[in-house]
């Protein structure tokens, strides 16, 4: 039994624009994985919630004019990995979301709830912010897009203004063309676990692939929120597939990230593991490339 | 006589639990239950000064809330060990229903009771207790300390209990010319049994008596602590245990219940429901004792043992339960597993504010394995020993006998439990490939033996009953003191009753619900005894009840009745084979004779003064990745001399989750605690790290079925024996891959990345 206020089921986008005004306390409900969860454990007991579950245009992996990938905000985990087009594209993307939880809760989860959560360590989020994802919402004046740097405001805080509802996530072309990723989830457990540290690495590398052309690395919980890593992108960007180049991307890392010592880790484990998932990450995501290190 | 025994029959309860038929305590609950919550303490040690409820009484729903200033001060104990008669053999009674010195973080201070759970757990958050707070203790040997928080009046020092092994002259041993000492420390953690069903239970009085059901293990010994806490003749009160969702020892407690019934006396008789949420079954149940262990071997060139000593310092958090029964077996089995003369053993149970420890799988041999089988490794290691090699040479021998407990080693269990062992992991290769690696992923092979024995004699009292009834077609309800709480004793009695009497495997219907209005005594299902105690009580009855039949089969064919048998449901002369009558054709004629109807029924309770050693091993095989601080489990292997196997289908079932829960203790688990606060950190499925399936390798189960002479199928322990031994071989493993000794379970990435650096490996 939950403790719940009231429940309003959206049609549309432009339903759920209209009952996030009429009912401005409201917390909005998509899979319901978290949001149940902390209302369980009495954190959103009593509140009114407007479900959007039921919005299917949201739903769905497209390509767009411009062929920028197109990501509905409730596309659920275990849709996005077995989607052909982020198969093709963004393979690295399904195989990070393939980590949450267990089959149930990728069932039920979506990707929207995952980043609008705002929390540091949800599995999409460190590969969305190394492809340079941009976030797209809807509200009473139509549609904003942001990059999702922008969208994670502080720890558990996203930039959802109170008419908006977030609809649909978009990897631009210039992100994912001729780009390899790799992900690797630190966890306690091979599954049913949240991360201690995810690291998501993705290389563009030089056409006769002997030297990384672009790199991006992105990591959940290295901070409060997911963040890149911009003195190791630079200290590989252009250099040959070596060891000692993975070995200065690796090291680069701890002058960016931020980890702190809590109950679950310590900052210097947590370093030592950012430092390692960093090469592994990177070493791979080169392999996926077609490179072959030196 | 065997013809269902040994053989893998299916659950009888399989296709009910399956199709979602069977009921658990929450489905027998009427709707119109009334739904409680519990106010725990939000501080670790100190008196609750006081308890304001103004504001939760106002939440619509709310019937009563209940606080610590409102029960009797009556202490009772808890622990679901059968009732001593001796004053001195008693469990300690320290606990009340609802308490105002509070013990640990989670302690129970109130109880609010509503008309649904929503109102109870709005309620719940309003009601506003203040305290007088004392400091706090959580480690076990701080707690011992002078000047430490005093947890109990008349416990000084906190210390539950200390006993003592004194054998043969430790202190003139060790001084043998030309020994090696090798000594090691070792810790284990406080972990949860995980369970799948919380516990639960619901209280109504009906003619002036209180039923209460319940999600125990323990169904006739949880009457008589509610008795007992109550103070109410024992016969007022009706336990009523349907299927239950695991227990693992915690549900060997009297957990809620009393509360439960007591409630229900207050609330005019009204049914009332406690259900506990998986965060308070982490801490406001029971969990296992977190046990530091510190050895010392004097060692001869040769590898035999001069003079051993052991210390043993268990955490008993807040309150007594189970007590020291689980140091104790532990620190007993140390003497035996490789004997040697000169013994000196210290154990202590120590109060501290954690949650209260009680009965979990294995009762004290898991941490006694960690830590001895450990220490075995780092002798092997100290000695250029293989650790294998070695264990034959010191591991209890054919035709050892036990002093205390008179239990005999009737063949070479150990050797040939390893022998398969090996055989089945390949260890002899895969210690020589894994040899002097180096590199940042290794790989390694490692082994533990355990001790385990089966039952409680000569300790308490071990006692089984039985009724059987038989039916007008033939078959026969059978029921016994001991329960079914998914390990499949139920099956394993069915078989076993159907040879006692002589009738097919279908043709028995056992009554799985235990009622103790109706069901014979017997204390229920604990330590590893279901199958070895009730077998006993089986084959007695059955033979009683086989008896009857006989008589009666006697005066209907006019036959000599030393001539006839019952097979297979068939009334048989022995002389030439003929089937006579079915069992179906007596049973309908001998109760509606009317020259001389007879219900046939036959009851007997056997008192078993035997137990039984039960032996085995694991060997387990890692890959560790060091920049990484993984340890990847390759495979792992239990073994088990368990005596002849009833069910081999349920006995590889019942090895498979032990072995689980042995990776988790070995790998994963640990309820963490806030040293400023005493807060547990981590008592939800998330945060505590219990195994998944994705974390497991193939679980392989062998046996070598040597038969216990004393059982009268020749079985012994498989229940908690398979949990013992799967935490050292893993961390055996690891010291042969990494040549780095781990000795705090769980060995998590944490601990891995401290080793690996004080090693100089990373």
């Amino acid at each position: 039994m939950y403790d719940l206020k009231s429940l309003y089921e959206a049609g549309s986008v432009q339903d759920a624009v209209r009952l996030r005004l009429e009912h401005p306390e409201a917390q909005i409900l998509a899979g319901g994985t978290d949001v149940l969860v902390q209302m369980r454990e009495g954190k959103r007991a009593g509140k009114e919630l407007i479900s959007i579950y039921g919005i299917n245009e949201m739903r769905g992996v497209s390509l767009d004019g411009d062929e920028n990938i197109r990501i509905g905000s409730l596309t659920s985990f275990s849709h996005i990995t077995k989607d052909p087009i982020i198969q093709k594209y963004i393979n690295v993307l399904g195989e990070a979301v393939d980590m949450v939880g267990g089959p149930q809760i990728r069932n039920a989860g979506t990707i929207g709830g995952n980043t609008c959560n705002g929390v540091t360590s949800a599995d999409s989020a460190s590969t969305l912010f190394a492809w340079d994802a941009v976030v797209e919402l809807t509200g009473k004046d139509g549609v904003r897009r942001l990059p999702i740097q922008a969208f994670y405001l502080a720890a558990g805080k996203t930039d959802v203004r109170p008419d908006e509802i977030q609809t649909a996530i978009l990897i631009p072309k210039a992100s994912y063309e001729n780009c390899f990723g790799h992900y690797i989830k630190y966890a306690m457990r091979s599954a049913m676990d949240i991360a201690t540290t995810g690291c998501s690495v993705n290389v563009v590398l030089s056409p006769d692939k002997k030297a990384i052309a672009r790199a991006r690395i992105a990591y959940g919980v290295a901070g409060p929120i997911p963040m890149r890593a911009p003195s190791a992108e630079k200290a590989a960007g252009g250099k040959p597939l070596t060891a000692d180049t993975a070995e200065a991307f690796a090291q680069a890392v701890l002058s960016d990230i931020q980890p702190r010592d809590s109950w679950r880790a310590s900052k210097a484990f947590r370093e030592h593991i950012a430092v390692e998932l960093a090469k592994r990450c990177l070493t791979e995501a080169v392999k996926r490339a077609g490179g072959e290190w030196a | 006589m065997s013809k269902s025994v040994g053989r893998s029959m299916a659950r009888v309860d399989a296709l009910d639990k399956a199709a979602g038929r069977a009921k658990y305590t929450d489905d027998l609950c009427d709707k119109a239950a009334l739904a409680t919550r519990i106010v725990h303490s939000t501080i670790a040690h100190g008196l609750v000064a006081s308890v304001d409820c103004a504001q939760a009484e106002q939440v619509p729903g709310v019937v009563r809330i209940f606080t610590c200033f409102d029960v009797p001060d009556r202490p009772f104990p808890t622990a679901g060990h059968p009732w001593s008669t001796d004053p001195h053999h008693q469990d300690v009674a320290d606990r009340l229903l609802l308490n105002r010195h509070v013990r640990y973080y989670g302690d129970e201070v109130a109880v609010v009771v509503a008309e649904n759970e929503v109102a109870a757990a709005q309620a719940a958050r309003l009601v506003k207790v203040a305290y007088n707070e004392y400091p706090f203790v959580l480690d076990v040997q701080k707690a011992m300390e002078p000047g430490a928080p005093q947890i109990h009046e008349n416990y000084p020092g906190n210390i539950l209990a200390h006993t003592q092994i004194r054998n043969g002259d430790y202190e003139a041993a060790c001084k043998e010319p030309g020994l090696m000492k090798v000594e090691g420390w070792y810790d284990t953690p406080t972990v949860q049994h995980c369970h799948i069903e919380n516990h639960v239970c619901t209280a109504q009085m009906e003619g002036g008596r209180i039923t209460v059901t319940s999600s125990t293990q323990i169904p006739h010994i949880v009457r008589r602590v509610c008795g007992q806490a109550l103070g109410i003749p024992w016969g007022k009160v009706r336990i009523v245990k349907p299927y239950i969702g695991g227990g693992f020892g915690n549900k060997q407690d009297a957990l809620y219940e009393p509360l439960c019934a007591w409630l229900t006396t207050q609330l005019g008789g009204r049914l009332v429901k406690i259900d506990c949420s998986r965060e308070e079954t982490f801490v406001s149940n029971r969990v296992r004792h977190a046990i530091r262990t510190h050895i010392i071997s004097w060692v001869r060139p040769d590898g035999s043992f001069a003079a051993r000593k052991i210390e043993c310092f268990s955490n008993q958090g807040g309150y007594a339960s189970h007590g020291h029964g689980i140091v104790a077996k532990g620190m007993g089995a140390f003497p035996q597993i490789y004997p040697c003369p000169n013994v000196e053993g210290d154990a202590y149970t120590v109060f501290t504010n954690r949650p209260s420890a009680g009965a979990m799988r294995g009762y004290g041999i898991p941490q006694a394995m960690w830590a001895g089988e450990s220490h075995i490794d780092d002798v092997a290691k100290a000695l250029g020993r293989e650790p294998g090699e070695y264990r034959r040479q010191i591991a209890m021998p054919q035709g050892f006998v036990d002093g205390f407990s008179k239990n005999e080693n009737y063949y070479d269990s150990f050797r040939e439990v390893m022998d398969k062992g090996m055989a089945a992991i390949g260890y002899g290769r895969k210690l020589h490939e894994y040899q002097n690696q180096t590199g940042p992923v290794r790989r390694g092979v490692g082994m533990a033996l355990f001790w385990y024995n089966t039952a409680v004699w000569p300790i308490s009292l071990e006692s089984s009953s039985c009724r059987m009834v038989l039916n007008q077609d033939g078959s026969v309800q059978v029921q016994t003191g001991e329960t079914e709480i998914g390990q499949g004793c139920d099956t394993a009695f069915a078989q076993m009753a159907a040879d006692a009497i002589g009738i097919p495997f279908a043709d028995v219907h056992i009554v799985s619900a235990q009622d103790t209005d109706v069901t014979p005594f017997g204390t229920g299902a604990y330590a590893s005894r279901q199958t070895y105690v009730g077998g006993f009580a089986l084959r007695q009855t059955g033979g009683i009840l086989k008896d009857k039949i006989l008589t009666c089969a006697a005066e209907l064919t006019r036959q000599m009745k030393e001539n006839l048998d019952l097979v297979d449901g068939k009334i048989v002369r022995v002389t030439d084979g003929r089937e006579l009558m079915g069992l179906d054709e007596l049973a309908t004629e001998t109760l509606y004779s009317l020259a001389h109807s007879q219900h046939i029924t036959a009851e007997s309770t056997y008192q078993i003064k035997n137990n039984a050693y039960s032996f085995g091993c694991t060997f387990a095989e890692v890959e560790v990745d060091i920049p990484m601080c993984q340890v990847k489990l390759l495979n792992i292997v239990n073994v088990h001399d368990c005596g002849k196997l009833i069910n081999p289908a349920l006995a590889e079932a019942q090895v498979h989750g032990g072995m689980s829960m042995g990776i988790g203790y070995g790998l994963s688990e640990q309820l963490l605690f806030d040293e400023k606060t005493g807060k547990p950190l981590n008592n939800n499925l998330l945060d505590y790290k219990l195994s998944t399936f994705m974390d497991h390798p193939h679980l392989q189960a062998e046996f070598v079925e040597n038969a216990e002479p004393t059982s009268p199928y020749g079985t012994k322990a498989l229940g908690e024996p398979p949990a013992c031994s799967p935490a050292p071989a893993i961390r055996n493993a690891v010291l042969q891959a990494t040549g780095v000794a781990i000795n705090n379970a769980p060995m998590t990435p944490h601990v891995l990345f401290a080793r690996f650096k004080e090693e100089g490996l990373l």
